[in-house]
């Protein structure tokens, strides 16, 4: 079945959700690529995400995967396009009259309301992935640990998902 | 081709020099190599490039055109490449910096998520990914308190933060939803207050 108007139609849907950063679209695009589409289940999702973190550039490739998987290289290719055309077009438009928004008192009222919220998406997302891969005591431990790290010191946050790989193997592996 | 090159430019360039030198390729090639090695968060790999390395903003610019990138939909790597790209070369400047910024990564991650398809059942594969899955979840938890510290601005805030938790996780109301809902009511707490402000009126 072709599903390359889907996959079109979804990550372009995700795109405007990804206020604050691309965890906020995370629990909606669960339910659309793994519970309506199916292109995925729920922990190939949480993995790709995962290992995406571990990827350059922006942290949200892993749709690459995703479109790959439901639709081939055409797919991976207008997953890309779908994800980041609408709000590259929006952030064009609003970059351009930003200068003229400058005297418009709303403006920093948006970006102050829309604060708390955006961070409240991220929490969200980061519950919703925490459901499926925060499962019992090391797991657990990894997480907390990769946060008091660094929280407290200076460390690339790629090296930490390294490390954590590399703790899962020592603690799963048969 | 290679105009900047042929042309002597001075060795203490101006800010303003160098931009006008900026061509769409040399757009396309900075963001290429940003999207190429920009491991664990793009923000300071993108201030070292543009500001210390080729002068095409200055500090303010760069934190200002961050500033926007955060408060619009899309992630600041991607959005940061086309404030960047249109300012230097306009909607081809944008073009060549979000291509060049998604390029690395998006083939990289193409050839994982296929060694993925075929080798994810592994049992030592299956192993390591619970512990990179868990570490990501620390990742995002460090950077919402890091966001929170820095823009959350009072107890109104966190309860903003925790309806949009709730709305999500418990009530199921989905992300849009949520975001115009609880967006709308934290925009309108925040409104513009002439009498707190005391901005100058004209």
């Amino acid at each position: 079945m072709n599903q390359i108007p889907a996959v079109i139609r979804v990550f372009a849907y995700l795109s405007l959700l990804t206020v604050g950063g691309g965890m906020a679209a995370f629990p909606e695009m669960k339910v659309l690529t793994v519970d309506v589409h199916k292109w995925l289940n729920f922990h190939q999702l949480i993995h790709l995400y995962s290992v995406g973190q571990m990827a350059p550039g922006p942290n949200m490739m892993m749709i690459v995967s995703i479109g790959e998987w439901a639709a081939g290289a055409l797919g991976a290719l207008l997953a890309v396009v779908a994800f980041f055309g609408p709000t590259a077009v929006l952030t064009f438009v609003v970059g351009r009259l930003w200068k003229r928004l400058e005297k418009w008192p709303w403006r920093t009222s948006i970006q102050q309301g829309l604060a708390p919220v955006s961070i409240g998406l991220l929490l969200a997302g980061c519950f919703t992935m925490a459901k499926g891969a925060v499962t019992g005591t090391e797991t657990a431990a990894i997480a907390v640990g990769v946060l008091l790290i660094l929280l407290r010191y200076k460390v690339n946050p790629a090296l930490l998902v390294v490390g954590g790989a590399i703790v899962g193997l020592l603690s799963f592996k048969p | 081709m290679s105009d900047a090159a042929a042309t002597p430019s001075p060795q203490f360039a101006p800010a303003v020099a160098a931009r006008s030198e900026a061509s769409v390729w040399d757009i396309f090639l900075e963001f290429l190599i940003i999207g190429a090695t920009s491991f664990g968060g793009v923000v300071p790999y993108l201030r070292e490039a543009l500001v210390t390395k080729r002068h095409w903003l200055d500090d303010k610019e760069f934190v200002e055109m961050l500033s926007i990138s955060q408060s619009l939909p899309g992630l600041n790597a991607t959005n940061m490449a086309v404030l960047v790209g249109e300012k230097l070369r306009g909607p081809l400047g944008a073009i060549a910096g979000i291509i060049g910024m998604c390029l690395p990564g998006g083939l990289l991650m193409y050839v994982v998520g296929e060694f993925y398809r075929q080798h994810g059942d592994h049992v030592w594969i299956t192993a390591a990914l619970k512990g990179v899955a868990a570490a990501a979840v620390g990742l995002i938890l460090s950077t919402v308190v890091q966001l929170s510290k820095k823009s959350l601005a009072g107890k109104i805030d966190f309860i903003f933060m925790a309806l949009t938790v709730l709305a999500v996780n418990r009530l199921h109301l989905g992300v849009p939803r949520t975001l115009i809902a609880v967006g709308i009511l934290a925009i309108l707490f925040h409104r513009p207050r002439h009498e707190k402000k005391g901005a100058p009126a004209q």
